[in-house]
């Protein structure tokens, strides 16, 4: 399946050489930058990381797995993220928990576009990431196909730690930030402006194709 | 924006106590042994073969819940009856919806469930829809203001045109939904655009104007309103963002 490049990922993301160790946040002594801009974005990032203020967007049954996450079992709050942001404009992270259908598409669009940058974006779950078992009329196939998303959480629904180990990927994500690669800066996306979408409609066709049992769920017998 | 009062809001309400009108009967539970097919009828369908000898079609008790189906035309007339005759009382409309059959000659069913709290009874109506003709039945919303939104949802889902009714619009699809009725027999599962098409759709639609102004609630400050606000509520222009 030939994938269309999104517009922010003009650099391919840097690996350290070593797979194993691509979870280490590393500052390597060969990095041109200097020790002030270093230390700056480390501590920039190590602040951003460590106080992500959620934005949940709860429609289905994930949102239930996401209050467990937050409640105190598995206490989000040991992440920093303990300030539920039910507002979009003090929100850091949005968290599309559960299925997305075509009438709450220009809102959630509209949610990410009232958060500040740097914002980031969870999609917890089958359906927000994929549509997945509403391979139907109503359903958005995919919220990527919305807004820009940086981690997708698998599950239906996620279990917490399923939720908080995709958290913590963001957070190492946030951490990999250097204000010197400015290809890689946190920018607003602009949609296209003809289809007012974010990836081309090509792509989305593609992307959303059916498979397994949908297809023949599409033809109608009368 | 209505100017006067309607007068069914001026009927003095009558709180009904589930039961009340046959205090000596034994208190409900929940039943055992019910046949599939066949068992006691509901006492309300002999009175409406009685009341209405020309317009009673059928009568099926599935699983002891009876059924009685009637003519299109005969709908509103039968149900404003229940409602009314102090020896059924059906005060409470739980359901309208529909159902579609891949049967050519009768293709679109409308089904009504109605309780009556005072007598603690349970009746469906039925009425099949002919081929051919357009889908159009009496709204009973001057029967159940309750029906409001019970009909809107039918109409979004299966197009059926509910006559009599106040404000029929889409309520689940917003209303510049262009691809059809969704439960229909012959609409696509995934409907009939590309998926890009229909983000694109849905992305140029506005959240706001989807509201009628009664909803919002602003119709008392509709002249404060700014303009391109008053112009989008009072005539449904399509908006894009």
């Amino acid at each position: 399946m030939g994938l269309i490049a999104r517009p922010d990922s003009t650099s391919a993301p840097t690996t350290s050489g070593q797979q194993g160790a691509a979870r280490v946040v590393s500052y390597q002594p060969q990095s041109s930058e200097g020790w002030v801009a270093t230390k700056l974005d480390f501590l920039v990032n190590w602040g951003r990381a460590n106080s992500l203020w959620p934005m949940p967007f709860g429609t289905a049954c994930c949102a239930i797995e996401f209050m467990a996450t937050a409640a105190s079992k598995f206490d989000l709050a040991r992440f920093g993220m303990e300030r539920m942001s039910f507002s979009p404009r003090q929100a850091d992270v949005l968290i599309c928990a559960g299925r997305v259908p075509f009438k709450l598409a220009p809102i959630i669009r509209r949610i990410w576009q009232q958060m500040p940058q740097p914002k980031w974006c969870i999609s917890m779950g089958a359906c927000a990431s994929s549509g997945g078992m509403f391979d139907n009329y109503a359903v958005v196939q995919g919220i990527d196909t919305i807004i820009p998303v940086d981690v997708y959480v698998p599950g239906c629904p996620p279990r917490p730690e399923g939720l908080i180990y995709g958290i913590r990927m963001l957070q190492e994500k946030v951490m990999r930030e250097r204000m010197s690669n400015t290809d890689r800066l946190r920018r607003e996306m602009d949609p296209d402006p003809s289809s007012r979408l974010f990836i081309p409609p090509p792509a989305i066709d593609e992307l959303s194709e059916p498979f397994g049992n949908s297809v023949n769920q599409t033809r109608s017998g009368l | 924006m209505t100017t006067g009062v309607d007068p069914l809001w001026e009927a003095p309400i009558r709180i009904v106590y589930p039961g009340s009108a046959d205090p000596t009967a034994p208190a409900p539970a929940t039943p055992t042994n019910v046949p599939h097919r066949g068992g006691p009828e509901n006492p309300s369908a002999a009175a409406i073969r009685a009341r209405f000898p020309d317009a009673v079609r059928r009568v099926d008790v599935v699983w002891g819940e009876t059924t009685v189906v009637v003519p299109v035309n005969r709908v509103l007339e039968i149900v404003r009856w229940l409602h009314d005759e102090p020896l059924h009382l059906y005060t409470y409309l739980s359901d309208v919806t529909a159902v579609e059959f891949r049967d050519p000659e009768e293709p679109l069913t409308v089904v009504w469930h109605l309780r009556s709290l005072a007598y603690r009874r349970f009746l469906r109506l039925k009425a099949e829809l002919p081929a051919g003709a357009p889908l159009e039945v009496d709204s009973v919303w001057s029967v159940f203001k309750g029906a409001d939104w019970l009909e809107r949802e039918c109409y979004d889902m299966f197009g059926i045109r509910f006559r009599g009714h106040p404000d029929l619009r889409r309520i689940l699809m917003w209303e510049q939904y262009l691809e059809g009725f969704p439960l229909r027999k012959d609409f696509p599962l995934r409907g009939r655009f590309s998926r890009a098409e229909q983000l694109r759709q849905a992305l140029a639609a506005n959240p706001e104007a989807r509201y009628s102004m009664e909803e919002l609630s602003i119709a008392d400050a509709f002249e404060d309103l700014p303009p391109d606000m008053r112009t989008r509520l009072q005539g449904g222009e399509p908006t894009g963002e």
